[in-house]
Protein backbone atom coordinates (compact mmCIF):
# COMPACT_ATOMS: atom_id res chain seq x y z
CA UNK A 1 0.00 0.00 0.00
CA UNK A 2 1.40 3.41 -0.51
CA UNK A 3 2.30 5.67 1.97
CA UNK A 4 -0.06 9.20 1.64
CA UNK A 5 2.25 12.43 0.75
CA UNK A 6 1.56 15.04 3.28
CA UNK A 7 0.74 17.25 -0.07
CA UNK A 8 -2.02 15.35 -1.14
CA UNK A 9 -3.01 15.50 2.46
CA UNK A 10 -2.78 19.01 2.50
CA UNK A 11 -4.37 19.70 -0.73
CA UNK A 12 -7.37 17.51 -0.29
CA UNK A 13 -8.39 19.88 3.69
CA UNK A 14 -7.43 23.03 1.52
CA UNK A 15 -10.11 22.00 -1.30
CA UNK A 16 -12.60 20.55 0.86
CA UNK A 17 -12.32 24.04 3.30
CA UNK A 18 -13.08 25.88 0.28
CA UNK A 19 -16.15 23.75 -1.19
CA UNK A 20 -17.73 23.83 2.16
CA UNK A 21 -17.20 27.64 2.40
CA UNK A 22 -18.33 28.19 -0.95
CA UNK A 23 -21.18 26.78 -0.15
CA UNK A 24 -22.53 27.98 2.68
CA UNK A 25 -21.11 31.18 3.40
CA UNK A 26 -24.02 34.22 2.84
CA UNK A 27 -22.80 36.61 -0.03
CA UNK A 28 -23.44 35.10 -3.24
CA UNK A 29 -20.34 36.97 -5.03
CA UNK A 30 -18.07 35.24 -1.89
CA UNK A 31 -19.22 32.12 -3.12
CA UNK A 32 -18.82 32.08 -6.56
CA UNK A 33 -15.08 33.63 -6.03
CA UNK A 34 -14.91 30.46 -3.12
CA UNK A 35 -16.25 28.04 -6.15
CA UNK A 36 -13.60 29.30 -8.86
CA UNK A 37 -10.86 29.24 -6.44
CA UNK A 38 -12.02 25.60 -5.26
CA UNK A 39 -11.99 24.70 -9.35
CA UNK A 40 -8.59 25.11 -9.72
CA UNK A 41 -7.36 23.36 -6.53
CA UNK A 42 -9.40 20.37 -8.28
CA UNK A 43 -7.30 20.95 -11.39
CA UNK A 44 -4.32 20.90 -9.03
CA UNK A 45 -6.04 17.56 -7.58
CA UNK A 46 -6.41 16.11 -11.07
CA UNK A 47 -2.55 16.77 -12.05
CA UNK A 48 -1.49 14.63 -8.73
CA UNK A 49 -3.69 11.97 -9.73
CA UNK A 50 -2.01 11.61 -13.27
CA UNK A 51 -4.64 13.27 -15.33
CA UNK A 52 -3.65 16.23 -17.00
CA UNK A 53 -6.04 15.96 -19.89
CA UNK A 54 -8.79 16.32 -17.50
CA UNK A 55 -6.74 19.35 -15.15
CA UNK A 56 -6.27 21.17 -18.56
CA UNK A 57 -10.39 20.81 -19.34
CA UNK A 58 -11.46 21.76 -15.59
CA UNK A 59 -9.16 24.94 -15.39
CA UNK A 60 -10.53 26.33 -18.39
CA UNK A 61 -13.80 25.07 -18.17
CA UNK A 62 -14.73 23.81 -14.57
CA UNK A 63 -13.43 26.86 -13.20
CA UNK A 64 -13.03 29.45 -16.00
CA UNK A 65 -15.93 28.94 -17.64
CA UNK A 66 -18.68 28.09 -14.73
CA UNK A 67 -16.91 31.02 -13.14
CA UNK A 68 -17.63 33.95 -15.87
CA UNK A 69 -21.16 32.34 -16.72
CA UNK A 70 -21.97 32.24 -12.74
CA UNK A 71 -20.51 36.35 -12.35
CA UNK A 72 -22.41 37.46 -15.13
CA UNK A 73 -26.02 35.57 -14.05
CA UNK A 74 -25.30 37.02 -10.38
CA UNK A 75 -24.60 40.86 -11.70
CA UNK A 76 -27.52 40.11 -14.32
CA UNK A 77 -29.96 39.08 -11.00
CA UNK A 78 -28.79 42.05 -9.00
CA UNK A 79 -29.21 44.17 -11.45
CA UNK A 80 -33.03 43.14 -12.32
CA UNK A 81 -33.73 43.07 -8.53
CA UNK A 82 -32.13 47.00 -8.76
CA UNK A 83 -34.93 47.94 -11.28
CA UNK A 84 -37.77 46.06 -9.40
CA UNK A 85 -36.60 47.37 -6.49
CA UNK A 86 -36.69 51.14 -8.01
CA UNK A 87 -39.93 50.28 -9.67
CA UNK A 88 -41.90 49.52 -6.77
CA UNK A 89 -40.32 52.48 -5.06
CA UNK A 90 -41.85 54.80 -7.38
CA UNK A 91 -44.95 53.17 -7.44
CA UNK A 92 -44.72 53.33 -3.62
CA UNK A 93 -44.28 57.46 -3.98
CA UNK A 94 -47.48 57.81 -6.73
CA UNK A 95 -50.24 56.04 -4.60
CA UNK A 96 -49.00 58.09 -1.68
CA UNK A 97 -49.00 61.01 -3.87
CA UNK A 98 -53.00 60.27 -4.76
CA UNK A 99 -53.96 59.28 -1.28
CA UNK A 100 -52.58 62.98 -0.49
CA UNK A 101 -54.03 64.32 -3.01
CA UNK A 102 -57.42 62.89 -2.68
CA UNK B 1 -2.50 4.32 6.80
CA UNK B 2 -4.77 5.04 3.60
CA UNK B 3 -3.76 5.27 -0.32
CA UNK B 4 -3.69 7.88 -2.40
CA UNK B 5 -6.48 6.79 -4.14
CA UNK B 6 -8.67 6.46 -1.17
CA UNK B 7 -8.22 9.53 0.02
CA UNK B 8 -9.20 10.96 -3.13
CA UNK B 9 -12.09 9.27 -3.19
CA UNK B 10 -13.34 9.67 -0.25
CA UNK B 11 -12.54 13.65 -0.21
CA UNK B 12 -15.08 13.15 -3.21
CA UNK B 13 -17.77 11.33 -1.23
CA UNK B 14 -17.34 14.27 1.11
CA UNK B 15 -17.42 16.75 -1.77
CA UNK B 16 -20.80 14.79 -2.47
CA UNK B 17 -22.44 15.36 0.85
CA UNK B 18 -21.81 19.02 1.06
CA UNK B 19 -23.09 19.37 -2.30
CA UNK B 20 -26.56 17.58 -1.79
CA UNK B 21 -26.93 19.30 1.63
CA UNK B 22 -26.91 22.63 0.10
CA UNK B 23 -28.77 22.02 -2.59
CA UNK B 24 -31.48 20.81 -0.52
CA UNK B 25 -30.87 23.39 2.41
CA UNK B 26 -30.29 26.66 0.88
CA UNK B 27 -33.36 28.66 -1.15
CA UNK B 28 -31.10 30.55 -3.68
CA UNK B 29 -31.03 29.13 -7.06
CA UNK B 30 -27.82 30.23 -7.86
CA UNK B 31 -26.60 28.55 -4.59
CA UNK B 32 -28.31 25.04 -5.54
CA UNK B 33 -26.78 25.46 -9.29
CA UNK B 34 -23.16 26.02 -7.41
CA UNK B 35 -23.91 22.61 -5.43
CA UNK B 36 -24.76 20.61 -7.81
CA UNK B 37 -21.91 21.54 -9.48
CA UNK B 38 -19.60 21.14 -6.46
CA UNK B 39 -21.42 17.19 -6.48
CA UNK B 40 -20.34 16.72 -9.61
CA UNK B 41 -16.86 17.69 -8.96
CA UNK B 42 -17.33 14.89 -6.29
CA UNK B 43 -18.48 11.94 -8.84
CA UNK B 44 -15.52 13.27 -11.20
CA UNK B 45 -13.10 12.56 -8.69
CA UNK B 46 -14.25 9.56 -7.79
CA UNK B 47 -13.66 8.17 -11.07
CA UNK B 48 -10.41 9.91 -11.48
CA UNK B 49 -9.38 8.93 -8.31
CA UNK B 50 -10.24 4.83 -9.51
CA UNK B 51 -8.22 5.42 -12.20
CA UNK B 52 -4.93 6.48 -10.44
CA UNK B 53 -3.01 3.07 -10.50
CA UNK B 54 0.07 4.74 -8.55
CA UNK B 55 2.71 7.00 -9.19
CA UNK B 56 4.47 4.82 -11.42
CA UNK B 57 1.82 3.15 -13.59
CA UNK B 58 0.11 4.86 -16.19
CA UNK B 59 -3.60 5.77 -15.37
CA UNK B 60 -6.35 4.59 -16.59
CA UNK B 61 -7.53 6.63 -19.52
CA UNK B 62 -11.49 5.53 -19.84
CA UNK B 63 -12.62 7.22 -16.62
CA UNK B 64 -10.53 10.29 -18.20
CA UNK B 65 -12.62 10.47 -20.72
CA UNK B 66 -15.71 9.93 -19.21
CA UNK B 67 -14.91 12.77 -16.40
CA UNK B 68 -13.94 15.40 -19.36
CA UNK B 69 -17.00 14.19 -20.92
CA UNK B 70 -18.87 15.25 -18.26
CA UNK B 71 -17.42 18.45 -17.29
CA UNK B 72 -18.26 19.86 -20.52
CA UNK B 73 -21.47 18.30 -20.35
CA UNK B 74 -21.46 20.31 -16.85
CA UNK B 75 -20.88 23.75 -17.72
CA UNK B 76 -23.60 23.31 -20.02
CA UNK B 77 -26.27 22.65 -17.91
CA UNK B 78 -24.61 24.87 -15.74
CA UNK B 79 -25.55 27.59 -18.65
CA UNK B 80 -29.17 26.84 -18.92
CA UNK B 81 -29.85 26.13 -15.21
CA UNK B 82 -28.52 29.71 -14.62
CA UNK B 83 -31.13 31.06 -17.93
CA UNK B 84 -33.58 29.32 -16.02
CA UNK B 85 -32.96 30.67 -12.81
CA UNK B 86 -32.73 34.66 -14.30
CA UNK B 87 -35.98 33.95 -15.95
CA UNK B 88 -37.90 32.48 -12.86
CA UNK B 89 -36.01 35.50 -11.26
CA UNK B 90 -37.69 37.60 -14.23
CA UNK B 91 -41.25 36.26 -14.14
CA UNK B 92 -41.54 35.72 -9.86
CA UNK B 93 -39.22 38.33 -8.57
CA UNK B 94 -37.10 36.45 -6.52
CA UNK B 95 -34.37 34.29 -7.12
CA UNK B 96 -34.91 32.31 -4.31
CA UNK B 97 -37.21 29.31 -3.56
CA UNK B 98 -39.19 29.92 -0.31
CA UNK B 99 -40.42 27.34 1.81
CA UNK B 100 -43.28 27.19 3.94
CA UNK B 101 -41.51 27.80 6.91
CA UNK B 102 -39.69 30.97 5.60
CA UNK B 103 -42.58 32.29 3.86
CA UNK C 1 -28.06 44.91 9.34
CA UNK C 2 -29.35 47.60 7.04
CA UNK C 3 -26.45 46.91 4.69
CA UNK C 4 -27.65 42.97 4.92
CA UNK C 5 -31.40 43.73 4.19
CA UNK C 6 -30.26 45.95 1.24
CA UNK C 7 -27.96 43.22 -0.42
CA UNK C 8 -31.09 40.30 0.57
CA UNK C 9 -33.10 42.66 -1.79
CA UNK C 10 -30.36 42.94 -3.78
CA UNK C 11 -30.45 38.71 -4.36
CA UNK C 12 -26.84 38.75 -3.72
CA UNK C 13 -27.23 37.31 0.37
CA UNK C 14 -28.54 34.33 1.06
CA UNK C 15 -29.91 32.93 3.95
CA UNK C 16 -27.21 30.04 5.42
CA UNK C 17 -28.74 30.26 8.99
CA UNK C 18 -28.73 26.30 10.98
CA UNK C 19 -32.56 25.76 11.11
CA UNK C 20 -34.12 22.77 12.83
CA UNK C 21 -34.80 21.29 9.63
CA UNK C 22 -31.55 21.74 8.08
CA UNK C 23 -30.21 20.22 10.50
CA UNK C 24 -31.97 17.48 10.03
CA UNK C 25 -30.70 17.65 5.99
CA UNK C 26 -27.33 18.03 7.30
CA UNK C 27 -27.77 14.63 9.48
CA UNK C 28 -29.16 12.67 6.24
CA UNK C 29 -26.39 14.02 4.10
CA UNK C 30 -24.61 12.87 6.82
CA UNK C 31 -25.50 9.31 7.13
CA UNK C 32 -25.33 9.05 3.22
CA UNK C 33 -21.69 10.00 3.20
CA UNK C 34 -21.03 7.48 5.72
CA UNK C 35 -22.61 5.28 3.79
CA UNK C 36 -20.50 5.96 0.70
CA UNK C 37 -17.36 5.87 2.51
CA UNK C 38 -17.66 2.54 3.54
CA UNK C 39 -18.26 1.49 0.26
CA UNK C 40 -15.35 3.26 -1.16
CA UNK C 41 -13.02 2.01 1.69
CA UNK C 42 -14.09 -1.58 0.92
CA UNK C 43 -13.80 -0.90 -2.80
CA UNK C 44 -12.13 -3.99 -4.68
CA UNK C 45 -8.70 -3.45 -6.24
CA UNK C 46 -8.91 -6.06 -8.84
CA UNK C 47 -11.89 -5.29 -11.06
CA UNK C 48 -11.83 -5.95 -14.91
CA UNK C 49 -10.13 -3.38 -16.11
CA UNK C 50 -10.16 -1.45 -19.57
CA UNK C 51 -6.82 0.12 -19.28
CA UNK C 52 -5.08 -2.57 -20.77
CA UNK C 53 -7.23 -3.35 -23.75
CA UNK C 54 -7.51 0.24 -24.45
CA UNK C 55 -3.35 1.19 -24.44
CA UNK C 56 -2.92 -1.88 -26.48
CA UNK C 57 -4.90 -0.63 -29.14
CA UNK C 58 -3.23 2.75 -28.86
CA UNK C 59 -1.21 1.74 -32.35
CA UNK C 60 -4.52 0.84 -34.78
CA UNK C 61 -6.06 4.50 -33.21
CA UNK C 62 -4.52 6.84 -35.16
CA UNK C 63 -3.71 8.59 -31.76
CA UNK C 64 -0.78 8.47 -28.95
CA UNK C 65 -2.71 10.11 -26.38
CA UNK C 66 -4.64 7.30 -24.91
CA UNK C 67 -7.82 9.80 -23.70
CA UNK C 68 -7.88 11.34 -27.11
CA UNK C 69 -8.19 8.20 -28.22
CA UNK C 70 -11.05 6.84 -25.91
CA UNK C 71 -12.95 9.98 -26.96
CA UNK C 72 -12.66 9.87 -30.74
CA UNK C 73 -12.42 7.01 -31.36
CA UNK C 74 -13.20 3.96 -29.26
CA UNK C 75 -15.74 6.15 -27.81
CA UNK C 76 -16.91 8.07 -30.96
CA UNK C 77 -21.01 7.65 -29.69
CA UNK C 78 -20.35 9.08 -26.90
CA UNK C 79 -18.64 12.40 -28.32
CA UNK C 80 -21.60 12.91 -30.93
CA UNK C 81 -23.87 12.53 -28.64
CA UNK C 82 -22.01 15.10 -26.29
CA UNK C 83 -21.84 17.84 -28.90
CA UNK C 84 -25.21 17.51 -29.67
CA UNK C 85 -25.63 18.22 -25.55
CA UNK C 86 -23.86 20.92 -26.50
CA UNK C 87 -25.95 22.21 -29.34
CA UNK C 88 -29.37 21.41 -27.20
CA UNK C 89 -28.52 23.39 -24.58
CA UNK C 90 -27.88 26.52 -26.55
CA UNK C 91 -31.05 25.94 -28.13
CA UNK C 92 -32.82 25.82 -25.01
CA UNK C 93 -30.92 29.15 -24.25
CA UNK C 94 -32.14 30.64 -26.78
CA UNK C 95 -35.64 29.36 -26.25
CA UNK C 96 -36.23 30.27 -22.87
CA UNK C 97 -34.04 33.54 -22.49
CA UNK C 98 -35.32 36.61 -24.74
CA UNK C 99 -32.66 39.04 -23.98
CA UNK C 100 -28.49 38.60 -23.37
CA UNK C 101 -27.60 38.05 -20.08
CA UNK C 102 -24.87 40.56 -20.25
CA UNK C 103 -24.90 43.97 -20.88
CA UNK C 104 -22.61 45.04 -24.17
CA UNK C 105 -21.22 48.26 -23.30
CA UNK C 106 -18.11 49.58 -24.50
CA UNK C 107 -15.55 49.71 -21.89
CA UNK C 108 -14.66 53.28 -20.48
CA UNK C 109 -10.80 52.23 -20.63
CA UNK C 110 -8.88 51.84 -24.09
CA UNK C 111 -6.62 49.61 -22.34
CA UNK C 112 -9.20 46.34 -22.32
CA UNK C 113 -10.25 46.81 -25.73
CA UNK C 114 -6.29 46.69 -26.91
CA UNK C 115 -5.37 44.33 -24.82
CA UNK C 116 -8.32 42.02 -25.99
CA UNK C 117 -7.50 42.59 -29.49
CA UNK C 118 -3.69 41.69 -28.65
CA UNK C 119 -4.37 38.78 -26.78
CA UNK C 120 -7.76 37.55 -29.11
CA UNK C 121 -5.05 36.28 -31.55
CA UNK C 122 -2.63 34.87 -29.47
CA UNK C 123 -5.69 32.89 -27.54
CA UNK C 124 -6.79 31.35 -31.00
CA UNK C 125 -3.08 30.08 -32.05
CA UNK C 126 -3.15 28.63 -28.36
CA UNK C 127 -6.51 27.14 -29.22
CA UNK C 128 -5.51 25.62 -32.55
CA UNK C 129 -2.15 24.30 -30.79
CA UNK C 130 -4.05 22.20 -28.50
CA UNK C 131 -6.22 20.38 -31.06
CA UNK C 132 -2.86 19.46 -32.43
CA UNK C 133 -1.32 18.36 -29.57
CA UNK C 134 -4.32 16.67 -28.18
CA UNK C 135 -2.87 13.81 -30.78
CA UNK C 136 -0.15 12.73 -28.80
CA UNK C 137 0.08 14.63 -25.62
CA UNK C 138 -2.54 15.79 -23.11
CA UNK C 139 -5.09 18.46 -24.87
CA UNK C 140 -7.53 18.14 -27.43
CA UNK C 141 -10.90 19.44 -29.04
CA UNK C 142 -12.45 20.11 -25.96
CA UNK C 143 -9.62 22.36 -24.41
CA UNK C 144 -8.68 23.86 -27.25
CA UNK C 145 -12.26 24.51 -27.50
CA UNK C 146 -12.73 25.84 -24.18
CA UNK C 147 -10.39 28.32 -25.30
CA UNK C 148 -12.06 29.44 -27.66
CA UNK C 149 -14.94 30.43 -25.77
CA UNK C 150 -12.33 32.28 -23.54
CA UNK C 151 -11.81 34.12 -26.70
CA UNK C 152 -15.55 34.83 -26.95
CA UNK C 153 -16.00 35.82 -23.38
CA UNK C 154 -13.35 38.57 -23.48
CA UNK C 155 -14.54 39.46 -26.93
CA UNK C 156 -18.28 39.66 -25.71
CA UNK C 157 -16.75 41.67 -22.16
CA UNK C 158 -14.56 44.13 -23.89
CA UNK C 159 -17.18 44.23 -27.46
CA UNK C 160 -14.68 44.11 -29.77
CA UNK C 161 -16.99 43.69 -32.49
CA UNK C 162 -20.63 42.29 -32.22
CA UNK C 163 -22.62 41.12 -34.94
CA UNK C 164 -25.85 42.66 -35.61
CA UNK C 165 -28.81 42.03 -34.23
CA UNK C 166 -30.27 38.72 -35.16
CA UNK C 167 -28.85 34.94 -35.25
CA UNK C 168 -26.29 35.33 -38.10
CA UNK C 169 -25.76 32.15 -40.64
CA UNK C 170 -22.26 31.73 -40.04
CA UNK C 171 -22.71 31.73 -35.81
CA UNK C 172 -25.84 28.61 -36.93
CA UNK C 173 -23.44 27.40 -38.95
CA UNK C 174 -20.30 27.38 -36.16
CA UNK C 175 -22.51 25.99 -33.73
CA UNK C 176 -23.85 22.99 -35.74
CA UNK C 177 -20.12 22.48 -37.36
CA UNK C 178 -19.52 19.73 -34.86
CA UNK C 179 -22.29 17.90 -35.20
CA UNK C 180 -22.50 18.06 -38.79
CA UNK C 181 -18.88 16.64 -39.12
CA UNK C 182 -19.37 13.94 -36.66
CA UNK C 183 -22.63 12.71 -38.50
CA UNK C 184 -20.78 13.08 -42.16
CA UNK C 185 -17.95 11.22 -40.93
CA UNK C 186 -19.93 8.25 -39.27
CA UNK C 187 -22.73 7.94 -42.30
CA UNK C 188 -19.94 8.16 -44.60
CA UNK C 189 -17.90 5.17 -42.66
CA UNK C 190 -20.92 3.67 -42.64
CA UNK C 191 -21.28 3.70 -46.75
CA UNK C 192 -17.72 3.08 -46.58
CA UNK C 193 -17.00 0.16 -43.74
CA UNK C 194 -20.33 -0.82 -43.26
CA UNK C 195 -19.85 0.15 -39.09
CA UNK C 196 -20.53 3.57 -37.90
CA UNK C 197 -17.33 5.62 -36.65
CA UNK C 198 -14.94 2.79 -37.27
CA UNK C 199 -11.82 4.43 -38.59
CA UNK C 200 -9.35 2.58 -41.17
CA UNK C 201 -6.21 2.82 -38.66
CA UNK C 202 -4.16 4.58 -41.87
CA UNK C 203 -6.72 7.08 -42.20
CA UNK C 204 -7.77 7.26 -38.86
CA UNK C 205 -5.20 10.28 -37.72
CA UNK C 206 -6.78 12.29 -40.40
CA UNK C 207 -10.54 11.61 -39.50
CA UNK C 208 -9.74 12.50 -36.50
CA UNK C 209 -8.58 16.20 -36.67
CA UNK C 210 -11.22 17.07 -39.32
CA UNK C 211 -13.82 15.63 -36.49
CA UNK C 212 -12.01 17.48 -33.84
CA UNK C 213 -11.36 20.48 -35.31
CA UNK C 214 -15.03 20.99 -36.28
CA UNK C 215 -16.09 19.97 -32.58
CA UNK C 216 -13.40 22.53 -31.37
CA UNK C 217 -15.50 25.43 -33.13
CA UNK C 218 -18.52 24.30 -32.34
CA UNK C 219 -17.72 23.80 -28.45
CA UNK C 220 -15.83 27.20 -28.50
CA UNK C 221 -18.70 28.82 -29.98
CA UNK C 222 -21.61 27.03 -27.57
CA UNK C 223 -19.39 27.88 -24.49
CA UNK C 224 -19.51 31.67 -25.53
CA UNK C 225 -22.77 31.74 -26.41
CA UNK C 226 -24.07 30.17 -23.44
CA UNK C 227 -22.16 32.90 -21.44
CA UNK C 228 -23.58 35.72 -23.61
CA UNK C 229 -26.94 34.06 -22.95
CA UNK C 230 -30.12 34.46 -25.31
CA UNK C 231 -29.50 36.24 -28.30
CA UNK C 232 -32.03 39.10 -29.37
CA UNK C 233 -34.32 38.18 -32.08
CA UNK C 234 -34.59 39.62 -34.92
CA UNK C 235 -37.58 41.81 -34.72
CA UNK C 236 -37.22 42.45 -31.42
CA UNK C 237 -33.79 43.99 -31.88
CA UNK C 238 -34.03 47.32 -32.79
Amino acid sequence: MMVVVWFDVTLVIILLVCGWLALTTPNLLRAVMLFIAFGLLVALAWVRLQAPDVALAEAAVGSGLTGALLLSTLSAMQRASQKRRSRMEAMQQSTKEEYDAG
Amino acid sequence: MIGTSTLYTLAGVLLFGMGLYALIAYPHLLRKILAMNVMGTGVFMVLISIAYQGPTQRADPIPHALVITGIVVAVCATGLALTLATRIQALTGSARLETDEEA
Amino acid sequence: MQDRDFNRALQADDDTRLTQSRLLVLALATALVAGLAAAAITFPDDFGRLAPLALDSLPRSGVLNPVTAVLLNYRGYDTLLEVVVLLLAIVGVWAIAPTPRIWFKTPDTPVLATFVRLLLPLMMVVAGYMLWLGADEPGGAFQGGAVLGGVGVLWAAAVVWLPRAGRPFWLRLLLGAGVAAFVIAAVGLLFLRGNLLQYPPEQAKTVILVIESAAMFSIGATLAMLFIGGYPRREEAK
